[in-house]
């Protein structure tokens, strides 16, 4: 059976020795309650949780999925329960504002115990997740009112939300969208149109839905600056028993994630109320892009993490083939696979990737909570960051999650492939990440065209300039220069490629598009390089204090010098096809590609 | 009626158990510690007759070095009401552990005290019934079921046999064994409400408890690792080594 147990040691390990979330919380307004000592019960009571409530229902997930009966969608068994479970603990209302009932927690000790919950089994954890999503909408656009009627319940988790947004002609490019919405005399809107690929849209867990739903006014331009947002909820609070006209016309089968429902969402005609201002659907949900993608993000390591845990005990376990260099373990049959070169390879990838994924993830959320709670420089700063890194996170982590994800079955053998085992399923359960939330492809251009050459590179000098720092910092600490000289190399590198698609992009915007997917993936490498150095400095130093865990610091010095050594590398080949230009793609003519 | 509740910090169930390299003890450095779990199972026990109105207070006490305020705001997060920390060096053995609850019981007058049968470290399986003979208070070991009824306290206890039950006058010792309940998880809320609930540090001075050292520790070793098999050709080969190698027939 396969098995998630919470990496407690380095999950704190980021947070207090890398980041040192005590002094960040510290100093935030409002977040006094967030002492080490709450941080580290409410981590071992998330862990608890996931190992026992939710990994176990992870399979069961994958092979019942979810069925619909005539507009009735049942998720598999032990869902439902554990998410009463999930809502008598209080976990829904953790980051969310105290005058609503939430307990006012920090958005990043939420990012915390999502990646707890995600990677024990991420088809239940969505169903939360999406609510989230919701009750951010409201939070951040609602009117008292709304959020009195609406956000409470989410916030107590009696209801769920989710996010409507994908119909079947437009999924990236949402200015096509259709749905309508009439107003009526009451200040109410009749909501129509047809929504598909919604996650959490019809389940048996909650006793009420609520939709926030992107759809268009009579009078709306067209186009993105055409699309308002509403609330439209499955039931009308007042009237709890009836239909609204919302129903769930059928699931999708797909690759994975069989546990949450993938909904096609009817609207025919349902009462719905307008949050924000009209035709700003769309600002209104750019607001919080950032923090739901870092949600998706938390999916790579997620996926790489579940991987990595138990290809690692396989690796242990399973006898086959001798050491190259003679028997490690004459007294067995063979020796471990662990001992083989390449099996190594493929643990220590997976390794490498999620535990800088994780110092990743963790460090934008706090941008995230000072975005949220400072002002003027602090928090223009780091909004700044934050949307800068945000694309990488979301875009790289996932596609190296589905990497490590790969690895983790590679390491199975054949054994990998057999459902049993529960590697196969872990693979097509991370495919999806790269799709939802902004594709690859979308993220790339986000962060190449918008991001950076929007900006003439400001936004990449906000990140270059942190690195800059550190190297310097460590320019005398002879330990580190096996790291910082070649991430001092890369950070101006890096500046340089960009001026270089920058120049061409004025000539052929095609030039962007072209390099857009190789400068992102460019990108992840040297921000995880980045990740790698600082915690291999904080190993050293406790190395050096000689107060134990020896065999952990050491370790992550080992990781970081093979990431440096096998993995960064991977920079090189993404420089030359980068700057290979647009050429190649597009002098094909369309009629060729056939031929 | 208040509950008296005593928890044991000891070596997370979970973690694997190191030695030290000098054989001197088990190392605990950077190991995760938790609850013993027969504590917890008391703890959640009185919890629930709180639940139920049978008692109004629950406290917890535990004795041990200041990282075990760890324990008893668990405890606290799981429904506790208040908690008292007793501040020794290291955790000390049974009898003085006896010793020290025995007199927080004489200044709390609990109606009931509520133990686990024995903690997952040392495996002594006697702090109940050491404490419970230091106050001359009954005591039923091994609880696997407890009520509240006319001022007694009915107990199914796990024997060899089966199941015995007995009915105590209050107040009294009980100690949990695995089958009593199973433990809630700590909600959210009372986590946070854990950090503001009362935690009192005392000290065995205060409570005029002498500690006393009855016995050393002198070693502690591994399990010796299993070694290879081997294949023998025929039964009469394995008759033989079982016999002349192993010594065991
Ligand atoms: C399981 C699942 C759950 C989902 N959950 C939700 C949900 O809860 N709510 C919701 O609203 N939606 C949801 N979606 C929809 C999802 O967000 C979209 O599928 C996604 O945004 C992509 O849109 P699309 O499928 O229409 O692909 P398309 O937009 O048609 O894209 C097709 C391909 O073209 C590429 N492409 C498109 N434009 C460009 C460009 N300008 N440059 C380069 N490449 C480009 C894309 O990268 C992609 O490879 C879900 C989808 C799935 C499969």
């Amino acid at each position: 059976m396969p098995e998630y147990k919470a990496p407690l040691r380095d999950m704190s390990f980021v947070l207090n020795e890398v980041l040192d979330a005590e002094r960040h919380y510290q100093n935030l307004p409002g977040c006094e309650e967030a002492t080490p000592d709450m941080v580290a019960a409410i981590m071992e009571e998330g862990a608890k949780f996931s190992e026992r409530v939710l990994s176990p229902l992870n399979q069961v997930g994958d092979q019942q999925g979810c069925t619909w009966n005539d507009g009735v969608v049942t998720t598999p068994d032990g869902f439902k329960e554990a998410y009463q479970q999930f809502v008598e603990g209080g976990w829904p209302s953790l980051a969310h504002e105290t005058e609503w009932g939430g307990q006012g927690l920090p958005e990043s000790l939420g990012i915390v115990l999502n990646e707890m919950v995600g990677t024990a089994n991420w088809s239940w954890s969505m169903y939360p997740g999406l609510s989230h999503g919701a009750m951010n909408t409201l939070d951040a656009h609602g009117t008292d009112e709304q959020k009195e009627t609406y956000l409470t319940k989410l916030i107590s988790g009696e209801w769920t939300g989710t996010m409507c947004l994908t119909e079947p002609h437009c999924g990236t490019d949402l200015g096509m969208l259709r749905t309508k919405a009439e107003p009526q005399a009451d200040g109410s809107y009749k909501i129509s149109g047809t929504k598909i690929f919604i996650s959490a849209g019809e389940h048996d867990m909650a006793d009420n839905i609520i939709h926030i739903v992107l759809a268009r006014l009579p009078d709306a331009p067209a186009g993105t600056k055409g699309i308002s947002l509403f609330i439209v909820p499955k039931h009308l609070p007042d009237a709890l028993n009836e239909s609204n006209g919302v129903s769930c016309g059928s699931l999708e089968h797909k690759m994975g994630i069989h546990g949450n429902s993938t909904c096609v969402m009817n609207f025919d005609g349902a009462t719905g109320y307008l949050i924000g201002t009209a035709n700003k659907g769309l600002n209104c949900m750019f607001t919080f892009m950032n923090t739901a993608r870092l949600g998706t993000a938390l999916q790579g390591l997620a996926h790489a993490e579940w991987g990595f845990q138990n290809s690692l005990a396989y690796a242990k376990d399973r006898l086959q083939m001798r050491a190259l260099n003679g028997p490690a373990y004459p007294d067995k049959a063979a020796d471990p696979i662990i001992v083989h070169p390449e099996v190594r390879k493929m643990l220590l990838t997976q390794k490498a990737f999620a535990e800088a994924g994780r110092a990743m993830i963790y460090y934008c959320a706090q941008l995230v909570d000072k975005v949220k709670l400072c002002e003027g420089d602090e928090k223009k700063d780091a909004d700044a960051l934050l949307a800068f890194l945000t694309p990488i996170a979301k875009a790289f982590l996932t596609e190296v999650g589905f990497e490590s994800a790969n690895h983790g079955l590679q390491i199975f053998g054949g054994h990998g492939y057999i459902a049993e085992w529960g590697m196969e399923q872990n693979v097509r359960d991370s495919r999806i990440s790269m799709l939802y939330e902004g594709t690859t492809q979308i993220q790339a251009l986000d962060l190449l065209g918008r991001k950076v050459l929007m900006t003439q590179g400001e936004a990449l000098k906000g990140f270059t300039k942190i690195m800059h720092k550190f190297c310097q910092t460590e320019a005398d600490n002879s330990e580190m220069q096996a790291f910082t000289q070649p991430l001092a190399a890369l950070n101006k590198e890096w500046g340089e490629l960009t001026m270089n698609v920058g120049m061409k992009a004025m000539q052929n915007r095609d030039e962007v598009g072209a390099a857009s997917v190789d400068y992102l993936m460019y990108s992840g490498y040297i921000v995880l390089g980045y990740f790698w150095a600082r915690m291999a400095k904080v190993a050293q130093e406790k190395l050096a204090l000689g107060e134990g865990d020896t065999a952990f610091y050491q370790a992550k010095l080992t990781t970081a010098t093979f990431y440096f050594q096998r993995i960064l590398p991977r920079t090189r080949s993404l420089v030359e096809t980068m700057q290979s230009g647009a050429d190649n793609l597009m002098s094909m003519d369309q009629e060729h590609f056939s031929f | 009626m208040k509950i008296l509740v005593a928890v044991k910090r000891v070596i997370d169930y979970n973690a694997k158990v190191r030695v030290k390299a000098d054989n001197s003890d088990v190392d605990l450095n950077n190991t995760k510690m938790a609850i013993n779990p027969f504590c917890e199972i008391a703890v959640e026990e009185a919890i629930r007759l709180k639940e139920a109105g049978s008692a109004d207070e629950v406290i917890v006490v535990s004795v041990g070095p200041k990282a075990c305020q760890e324990q008893i705001r668990t405890a606290l997060a799981l429904g506790a009401d208040r908690g008292i920390q007793i501040e020794t060096d290291d955790i000390p053995e049974s009898l003085n552990v006896a010793k020290l609850l025995a007199q927080v019981v004489k200044n709390e007058e609990p109606g009931l005290v509520l133990l686990g049968k024995q903690a997952i470290d040392s495996d002594n399986n006697q702090t109940g019934q050491m404490l419970s003979a230091l106050l001359g208070m009954p005591q039923a070991t091994f609880a696997s079921e407890l009520t509240l009824k006319d001022g007694k306290v009915q107990v199914a206890r796990e024997i060899d046999g089966g199941s015995q039950t007995l009915s105590l006058s209050l107040p009294a010792v009980i100690t949990a064994d695995l089958r009593l309940n199973e433990p809630r998880y700590a909600s959210l809320p009372n986590i946070m409400k854990a950090k503001r609930k009362p935690l009192t540090v005392t000290t065995p001075e205060t409570l005029g408890v002498e500690l006393k050292t009855h016995s050393t520790l002198i070693k502690v070793t591994p399990p010796v690792e299993r070694s290879a098999g081997i294949l023998v050709n025929s039964v009469d080969e394995l008759v033989e080594k079982l016999k002349n190698q192993a010594n065991v027939i």
